[in-house]
């Protein structure tokens, strides 16, 4: 059992059990502070895996947006400190069933699988090689969802604004 | 050869006139409707005096017999034969055929017709739907004559139907009357009760045989090839197909014939005016069942069992009834209507008891059409004559007439005309053809020519009874207030007399026989006697008793106790039909018929409503607005999926 | 990381997306929705960086598909957000149970 195993459990049980918190507390405000722990967790492993970019890109995009997002989502419509109603026993204990019977079906799945190991090279994930395969226009290239992604945000923007938009009310 | 091809106008004219009267008449035609109508059916009358001429005298005859033609064929739809040495099957088509029966009918149709329409002219004038009333002539005569034209059996039976609806409209003409809707109900009821018996027989004539053309049918039915002798090997319930087909179709001919037990509609029937009981109710439709029994007669006579008989029974049995009904009513249109009922018995007897073949066999088919031909004459005189005597008493009861030899001297001698030749009174026509009828029964069957002899009798009796009590028994009530009628009442019948009293020199058996050969009429004087005895017996005991009012007759008819009730009733018979109807038949089939479309059928249909809502009910739920269910559910038919495939890759599961 | 065999790691982002899911079934408040929703996404994208380590380590093709999918969530709980807000300005209230006038 090496070093990186080890790390990789904690992170595992980590992220696993901050989730789980964050589903299941009954205060709105730490639900959103597992949250926040958990993508945390999820950037850590990033990291473990060596992927620094996508780590990066987590922590920035997801922790410090998203989540900020959410908070201030929770400020502007109601008491944070308020408790949530508890939902009913039967919901809990069907959606609980239904949870453990997929995890079991995929894990079953997956087991079934023997994933072979690859036989190239590996190329480093470093940022220069990001950089380059992004902006690249051959059919390795992805500019085209880079660009498709930008419309995406504009339109997400305009979106945002119009649908909360508070229209005047015309004085008589 | 000439061509025929004018023969489609003789009945289109009368529907142009139909159509015409019936579309414009009530707007543009008012009073000239008559002229319109009567002057179309000259045209058609004129033609198919032509058209006798054509075939009796000119061209009918190939090697001195007289063969049907078929000048006009428009096959509509063609089936695939199925039996052997049949390679076209049924065709349903549009013909029309010309042999001696057919083309002695047209006159007669159209002949009658011109009377009764030149006699409407007067009798109807003032009516305020008079253009209705020649329209509904108009389609009346337009059915018969393609009827009597009808060269195939489905188009004969789309005839029949059409002859039937004339009549409906036309006995109901004064619709405000209920009796007279009431009659022209009862009478189109009984008609397509006997309708339907008609239908399934021609079925069975077309299946056995796989044609329904009227020459082929009789050719294969009685030729002695042995594939289509199935239709006399197959049998139903003990009878042979064929049994069955000729007795079912003569069910029908009996219904549109009034005879026994279907004549109930007849008596009935005279609430519709007068001029149309002579049309349709004396000379025309209620031959129609005798001309169909005559136009398969060489079918009827293959048969080997049961095919005339039944004809020859019902016709004795029905003649004799009526006449010992007619003797006790006391409405003049009754009388008549059960003399035709007798008369016509008359001529299904002397078909039934007639052979095809031989010479002295064949005497009973020839005496049955010449009956027909005269019958027409005298029976639509007497309606006239009946009509005439009606408009000017404004009542049908013998009671309210009497004397009326003074005032209505022209209808008067045509009247007597008319009962001499009824009552077979030499020289007169009716006296030719009972004398052959009478002959024909003697050589085949005795028994009915003793029911012949005694139903002559009685006719004689009962229509010098209704005679005297017109014309003689007492003085006249009414004093000649409005004269006799118009030119146009008495024309038709000074001309209908004539024909009655000459008729009978026609040798008919020159012209119509049952298989085209010319029969020489054979007259025996000898033979002849005892009818003519008889019927002056009948005669002197009418006078007797009628000619002036005495209280013998009532002394009789008490004597004569519930014999003579009975038949004042009419033998109870529209009593029992009711019966069966209302307790019977409403009560075991209507009563449960009812039941079961109201809950069965009905209840099924509420029932899958009732399930569909209740379903709906009970799964509304699953719309209930709440997102994370559908979510779930959502989920729940995803992993359904899932299972579903991995057991099918696996092999676990069979699709 | 190579002494932790692949199927371990899908294990931890199986788990994640159902505990993302039973989140997404029993919580009333729409946010806490949204916050299940946004543990799922980062379940696939755990999935799609391991399986480019794993098994493609000469392309990049994860990578990239797990940074749109993070600007995609961005901008998804962004338009969500906003829906919420217009939604608690109608019914004052952000339980999911409080919106369903669409039903039978």
């Amino acid at each position: 059992m090496s070093a990186s195993a080890i790390v990789f459990y904690i992170l595992g049980a980590f992220i696993l059990g901050t989730g789980l918190l964050a589903v299941t507390t009954r205060k709105i405000f730490r639900s959103a502070v597992w949250l926040l722990f958990s993508l945390i967790g999820i950037a850590g492993f990033y990291f473990w895996l060596q992927m620094e970019f996508i780590a990066a890109v987590q922590i920035i995009v997801y922790v410090g947006g998203i989540v900020v997002l959410i908070i201030f989502s929770i400020f502007l419509t109601q008491q944070s400190g308020k408790e949530m109603p508890k939902p009913p026993l039967a919901r809990t204990v069907l959606s609980i069933v239904a949870a453990c019977f997929g995890f079991a079906l995929t894990y079953y799945l997956i087991s079934q699988y023997s994933f072979t190991a690859p036989l190239n090279p590996a190329m480093d994930a470093s940022i220069s090689n990001i950089g380059t395969q992004m902006l690249d226009a051959t059919t390795e290239g992805y500019v085209l969802p880079l660009e498709v992604v930008s419309v995406l945000l504009l339109a997400a923007m305009i979106g945002c604004i119009v649908i909360a938009m508070k229209v005047k009310t015309q004085d008589k | 050869m000439p061509s025929y091809s004018y023969i489609s106008l003789i009945p289109l004219l009368p529907l142009a006139g139909f159509v015409i009267l019936g579309l414009f008449g009530r707007k543009y035609f008012k009073n000239a409707s008559g002229i319109i109508g009567t002057g179309l059916l000259l045209i058609s009358t004129v033609l198919a005096l032509y058209t006798g001429y054509q075939y009796f005298f000119i061209d009918g005859k190939a090697d001195d017999v007289y063969r049907s033609i078929m000048p006009l064929k428009y096959t509509w739809l063609q089936f695939n034969g199925h039996g052997a040495g049949q390679d076209t099957g049924v065709s349903i088509d549009m013909s029309v055929i010309l042999d001696p029966i057919s083309v002695m009918m047209i006159i007669v149709v159209t002949f009658v017709s011109l009377m009764v329409h030149v006699f409407s002219l007067g009798y109807m004038k003032g009516e305020e739907r008079f253009p209705t009333y020649y329209a509904f002539l108009s389609l009346f005569t337009f059915s018969m004559l393609g009827l009597v034209l009808s060269g195939n059996l489905l188009q004969i039976f789309i005839f029949w139907e059409l002859v039937g609806v004339s009549s409906y409209l036309l006995i109901g003409y004064y619709f405000d009357r209920p009796s007279a809707v009431a009659a022209s109900k009862k009478a189109f009821v009984v008609t397509r009760l006997a309708d339907l018996a008609f239908l399934i027989g021609i079925l069975i004539l077309a299946f056995y045989s796989g044609t329904l053309d009227f020459i082929t049918l009789t050719d294969r039915l009685t030729s002695p090839t042995a594939e289509l002798f199935s239709i006399t090997t197959q049998s139903f319930l003990g009878v042979t197909m064929l049994s069955w087909a000729l007795s079912l179709i003569f069910i029908g001919g009996a219904g549109k014939s009034a005879m026994f037990p279907l004549h109930i509609w007849l008596p009935d029937a005279m609430e519709g005016p007068t001029p149309v009981s002579a049309l349709i109710h004396a000379a025309t439709m209620v031959v129609a069942g005798v001309y169909l029994v005559a136009r398969l007669f060489p079918v009827y006579d293959f048969a080997i069992s049961a095919g005339l008989d039944l004809v020859t029974y019902i016709g004795a049995f029905s003649a004799l009834l009526a006449a010992v009904i007619a003797c006790t009513q006391t409405d003049i249109k009754r009388v008549l209507a059960y003399s035709t009922m007798s008369q016509i018995g008359f001529m299904m007897f002397a078909l039934g008891v007639s052979g095809y073949g031989r010479m002295e066999e064949q005497l009973g088919y020839t005496a049955s059409m010449f009956h027909l031909f005269t019958h027409a004459f005298f029976k639509s005189l007497l309606f006239l004559g009946a009509g005439a005597v009606i408009h000017m008493v404004h009542s049908n009861e013998m009671k309210d007439m009497g004397g009326l030899r003074k005032l209505m001297p022209i209808t008067h001698i045509c009247f007597l005309i008319a009962c001499l030749a009824i009552a077979g009174i030499p020289p007169y026509s009716g006296f030719f053809s009972k004398e052959e009828i009478l002959l024909a029964a003697f050589n085949n069957n005795k028994f009915v020519y003793a029911i012949g002899l005694v139903t002559s009798a009685l006719t004689a009796f009962y229509m010098f009874r209704l005679y005297f009590s017109i014309f003689w028994a007492r003085e006249p009530h009414v004093h000649g207030h409005h004269g006799e009628g118009t030119m146009s009442m008495k024309i038709p019948l000074i001309i209908l007399a004539v024909c009655s009293a000459l008729a009978g020199f026609v040798p008919f058996g020159k012209f119509v026989t049952a298989n085209g050969v010319p029969l020489e009429p054979h007259f025996n004087i000898i033979f002849a006697i005892a009818p003519v005895a008889l019927a002056v017996l009948g005669i002197w005991a009418a006078t007797v008793l009628y000619k002036t009012e005495n209280n013998r007759p009532a002394a009789i008819a008490s004597s004569l106790g519930g014999l003579y009730r009975a038949a004042y009733k009419k033998f109870y018979i529209d009593e029992i039909y009711l019966f069966i109807t209302k307790k019977v038949i409403f009560n075991l089939v209507g009563r449960p018929a009812a039941w079961i479309d109201r809950h069965i059928v009905d209840g099924f249909m509420n029932m899958l409503a009732a399930v569909t809502a209740r379903t709906a009910e009970a799964i509304k739920g699953l719309q209930s607005g709440k997102v994370q269910s559908y979510a779930f559910y959502f989920f729940i038919g995803v992993a359904g999926l899932a299972v579903f495939f991995v057991l099918w890759y696996s092999n676990l599961v069979v699709l | 990381m190579n002494d932790i065999p692949l199927g371990h790691i899908l294990a931890l982002s199986t788990a994640l997306f159902f505990i993302g899911m039973y989140g997404l079934f029993t919580r009333r408040n729409m946010i806490t929705i949204l916050m299940s929703v946004e543990l799922i996404l980062n379940s696939v994208n755990i999935n799609f960086v391991a399986f480019n380590k794993y098994l493609y380590p000469d392309k990049l093709g994860g990578v990239f598909f797990s940074v749109f999918i993070i600007t995609i969530a961005a901008a998804e709980a962004a338009v969500a957000i906003a829906i919420i807000i217009n939604l608690y300005r109608s019914h004052q209230s952000i339980d999911v149970e409080d919106a369903g006038e669409m039903k039978f």
